[in-house]
């Protein structure tokens, strides 16, 4: 079997390439995309510990906010 | 309208969905590449070379889903003006363009032992091309445009221009002499694909399909932080 796998009549060299492709495509937008999502999250952080205590009580008001904190310190 | 659409509800489900998405998308590409690589058989003519199918079909379908839903949903946004549907368009357009492009290169890697070519400026494959550059204008119109109003009438003329060629796309083989072969797969008639080819396509398509809806989520969690960011500024 595993002869076949890597055999494929002669078609190995093609059909493997091309499941190679597309799984390191899946492979780097999801990094690029988990990069960009923690960049983001980080700015966020940052930005919300250097609020004065007043504003960081204005911005909790919104429950995206609590969620984008909550979800940051459980990554 | 659309009030169970708004950012600050869907955040609570679109921010904790990914790692389920990705779950489930692992578990089913398994399934679908034991399914296609080892379980399926080859074809009579193509020999093993058909497997590539399993890859290249789902990517074309899945790519022209979403410029479709992204046409629709840009439209939507101005006739609902509602800005949350064109940050759905934007989230959606990344994994459109790489299915895309993977739809491009496994074909060509496909044409190679089958028609003997790499490439062809045949009908099917030179609109699939054209598709490809729509979505690259399409996510170089949100990266140069900083006014909103701007990026959004002209994301939507890219989208409303692009929709044209689907029709042609997915009638190129019909219409012209192409060295691409006509659709195997068809919903309203009878499909002359055997099954045994089919469900591992329809395994992988729903692989593919978790994975774009898994890339969406990500984008759109991370889009709405930088929304949120900006707010954080103006504080």
């Amino acid at each position: 079997m595993i002869n076949e796998l890597f055999f494929m009549n002669g078609y190995a060299a093609y059909v493997l390439s091309a499941f190679g492709f597309t799984l390191l495509s899946f492979l780097g937008l999801y990094m690029v995309t988990k990069v960009q999502f923690i960049r983001e999250q980080n700015k966020f952080v940052t930005k919300f510990g250097s609020l004065s205590s007043e504003q960081a009580n204005s911005a909790k008001s919104q429950r995206i906010n609590k969620e984008i904190l909550a979800n940051a310190t459980n990554n | 309208m659309f009030k169970f659409l708004e950012p600050n509800k869907i955040f609570q489900i679109t921010s904790k969905a990914p790692k389920y998405v990705l779950l489930l998308f692992i578990i089913v590409l398994s399934i679908g590449l034991v399914e296609a690589l080892i379980l399926s058989p080859e074809d009579y003519k193509q020999s093993d070379a058909v497997r590539i199918m399993y890859v290249h079909v789902p990517a074309a379908w899945i790519s022209l889903g979403i410029f479709s839903s992204i046409t629709l949903l840009s439209i939507s946004g101005f006739i609902f003006k509602s800005k949350n549907f064109f940050l759905i368009s934007k989230s959606l357009a990344p994994s459109g363009f790489v299915f895309n492009i993977i739809a491009l290169v496994t074909g060509s890697i496909w044409g190679k032992p089958t028609w003997g070519t790499w490439w062809a400026w045949d009908a099917r494959i030179t609109s699939m091309l054209i598709l490809a550059l729509f979505y690259a204008l399409y996510l170089i119109s949100w990266r140069i445009y900083e006014n909103e109003e701007k990026v959004f009438k002209i994301s939507t003329f890219i989208t409303i221009l692009g929709i044209i060629n689907v029709p042609i796309i997915k009638y190129s083989v019909d219409w012209w002499n192409t060295l691409h072969q006509p659709a195997s797969i068809n919903i309203l008639s009878k499909s002359s694909i055997h099954t045994s080819m089919l469900y591992p396509l329809l395994i992988m398509t729903a692989a593919f399909a978790l994975f774009s809806l898994l890339i969406f989520l990500m984008k759109y969690n991370t889009e709405l932080i930088k929304i949120k960011n900006k707010g954080l500024d103006r504080l």
